[in-house]
């Protein structure tokens, strides 16, 4: 297993590198002076010297790439153009709530979406398998934004005397907010990595109110992420869905299901540890490669639900030609998502142990 | 030589026996009947927009109230009013029509990105798996570096670099399709590469171009046409993605994501602003999701064996 481990994360390297060679040639592929693109109307020959020179945009093509690599692994993303601050803050501010509502997304979609395939497998042919079926073609081809609005109507306006009411938009009710824990530890100047993680963990809810003890805090920015976890979740969870059906039927016809069958096994059994385990490799294949899908759900999502994640600042950021934020941004979401399909890799390994071996 | 082998009677022969096969499996499939019909009533719409639509998409009606619902008169509207069967936009236009209008830009949309990426993507996996050694290996490795970004994303970057607008936007969709099909042309490249058929041919001389083009190739048309269809769909829902955001279409086009994107506030006040265009959007998407599943049952019988087992 170790050297499973090793060997893929051997692979990794040239995908990490090449992701962010990307992001490092995207920017500069914009045409025209990049002084004049980034500055806009405030450009002058002084102002342009002087941001070329403290961008490094003077140097030799190499170095600047050299420069980019090893400011990275320091953690050093540059710094925005509009709010004249090192991207590793906005991304400690900004992507706790991405993630957030990325795990919920996460957790909805495939409990739903393995209950869904599950029951459409073991209730095949029936009224209950086409409706299934049918919800999961339907949830497929929805647009993530659309029905992030149309849940908030029907939950924010229709539903508003009811129980059921949820808020519309916002991470938290009006008069609420997270408290700083930098604050809270009495900790002053931080620096370096150390700032980055109190000011990630002060942004994320979930420790956030375990350090701080503030539950009325997590309630509420969870009830605030109900809906935009749905809408997110929704695309993901009627692939599962599908996904999670056909595998399971077809791990049902082979001879082994058969063979447990045949010596008396009781049914939970033969669908729950027999045919449910094996099933499980192409569903956890599409969990991974859905992270993808999560992770733009929740950008496009956050628009819908004015939520301050990295989707609104990237939006923003696009707009007002943020160069270093989009590229930052970019460069940390590609690196989640191939974090996660290699903790799927590595699970396969520990679902099938023929894999291991190879 | 070759001429001997391969008559173009027995060609033609050969050639439409399948394709009738396939639409009567496909018409037999469910969903892919569902996803004919649905998508057949659109491409109706699109072709006679302007006989369906009753005005311009983008002509402003001074006399309407903005963003006043539906008026249908067999519904009880009164008949002294004007009838908007989706109601008027924020910019006083008559939603319905713009609906109706989008058909086409949605429809072009899916198809031109996805010609884009099949045909470059086909180029790159032939090439790739033709060359083999160190081309296919860096090809490849492009293709996963462009596939660890999550697509949607990276189009979001890469229209970043370009400049919002339309073109730009479709551009970039394409670009970050392009991975799959050159892996999809790469496999089956390689996989009848090296068959029997195919050494024939060369033995018979024939160049390089002729043995990819009408030996090898030809294998890739049904995954093709399969993720194709499945790539339209998602070529749709990301552009309206896009234009939603503000980085597509812009306006006053009739494209459905942009006219969610510029009414997206208005909906605890005007909903059916928000309604109709949403809907427009997911039955195009589902229409080739439909046709896409359809498709690969049709296609493949051995995938249909082994889902009814």
């Amino acid at each position: 297993m170790p050297q499973f481990i090793g060997r893929r994360l051997l692979l990794l390297l040239p995908v990490l590198l090449g992701v962010v060679l990307v992001t490092f040639v995207i920017v500069r592929l914009i045409p025209g002076d990049p002084c004049v693109t980034m500055l806009g109307e405030r450009a002058t020959p002084a102002k342009c010297e002087a941001f070329l020179d403290r961008y490094g945009l003077n140097d030799n093509i190499f170095v600047q790439f050299a420069r980019y690599l090893v400011n990275m692994t320091k953690g050093d993303f540059g710094e925005s153009i509009r709010f004249s601050r090192p991207v590793s803050d906005l991304i400690a501010e900004r992507l706790p709530l991405t993630m957030e509502l990325t795990i919920l997304a996460m957790l909805f979609s495939t409990t739903v979406g393995v209950l869904l395939g599950v029951i459409s497998a073991l209730k095949r042919n029936t009224f209950i398998d086409t409706i299934t079926m049918v919800i999961a073609n339907i949830g497929v081809s929805m647009p993530v934004f659309w029905l992030g609005l149309l849940l908030a109507y029907l939950f924010a306006l229709v539903l508003k005397n009811t129980v059921f009411v949820l808020p519309p938009s916002g991470r938290f009710d009006a008069g609420m907010a997270l408290q700083d824990l930098s604050v809270y530890w009495g900790m002053t100047n931080l620096t370096g990595f150390k700032k980055f993680a109190v000011e990630f963990m002060s942004n994320t809810v979930l420790i956030n109110c375990i350090i701080t003890g503030d539950w009325k805090m997590f309630w509420d920015s969870l009830r605030h992420l109900i809906l935009p976890a749905v809408a997110v979740g929704t695309i993901p969870m009627s692939i599962i869905a599908r996904m999670t059906r056909s595998s399971l039927l077809e791990v049902l016809g082979l001879d082994y299901i058969r063979t447990a069958r045949a010596k008396g096994l009781i049914e939970r059994k033969v669908i729950g540890k027999h045919a449910f385990r094996n099933a499980l490799i192409p569903i956890v294949t599409i969990i991974g490669i859905e992270t993808g899908s999560l992770l733009s759900g929740a950008v496009l999502t956050e628009t819908v639900f004015a939520l301050p994640g990295l989707g609104t600042a990237m939006v923003g950021a696009i707009l007002a030609r943020d160069y270093p934020v989009i590229q930052g941004f970019t460069l940390i979401i590609a690196l989640i998502f191939v974090l996660v399909n290699l903790l799927v890799d590595l699970s396969y390994a520990y679902l099938d142990p023929r894999i291991r071996l190879e | 030589m070759e001429d001997l082998i391969e008559t173009p009677k027995a060609n033609t022969d050969q050639r439409r026996s399948p394709t009738r096969e396939v639409i009567k499996h496909l018409l037999r499939h469910q969903s892919g009947r569902a996803g004919l019909i649905i998508l057949t009533l659109l491409v109706l719409i699109a072709i006679f927009a302007p006989l369906i639509a009753p005005y311009d998409p983008t002509q402003l009606l001074k006399n309407e109230i903005r963003r006043s619902p539906p008026c249908i008169h067999l519904l009880g509207c009164p008949k002294d009013k004007a009838e908007h069967l989706f109601g008027i936009d924020g910019n006083s236009r008559d939603l319905f029509s713009r609906v109706i209008f989008g058909s086409r830009l949605s429809l072009q949309v899916g198809l031109v990105t996805m010609s884009f990426a099949i045909l470059v993507g086909t180029i790159i996996g032939a090439f790739a798996a033709y060359a083999g050694g160190a081309v296919d290996n860096t090809l490849m490795r492009i293709m996963d570096v462009v596939m660890a970004f999550p697509s949607l994303l990276l189009a979001i970057t890469i229209v970043s670099v370009l400049g919002t607008g339309l073109i730009n936007a479709l551009l970039a969709i394409g670009i970050v399709s392009i991975p799959r099909f050159a892996r999809l042309v790469r496999s089956t490249v390689l996989s009848v590469k090296e068959l029997e058929y195919v050494q024939a041919s060369k033995a018979l001389g024939g160049s390089s171009m002729h043995i990819l083009f009408k030996r090898i190739l030809p294998n890739a048309i049904t995954p093709l046409i399969v993720q194709g269809t499945l790539g339209i769909a998602t070529a749709i829902l990301d552009a309206a993605a896009l234009s939603f955001l503000g980085l597509g279409a812009e306006p006053p086009r009739p494209e459905w994501g942009l006219m969610l994107g510029e009414e997206k506030n208005s909906i605890f006040s005007a909903p059916h602003l928000v309604i109709f265009p949403g809907i427009a959007i997911m039955l195009t998407v589902l229409a080739f999701n439909l046709l896409g599943d359809g498709l690969r049952d049709a296609l493949d019988p051995r995938l249909t064996r082994s889902r009814s087992a």
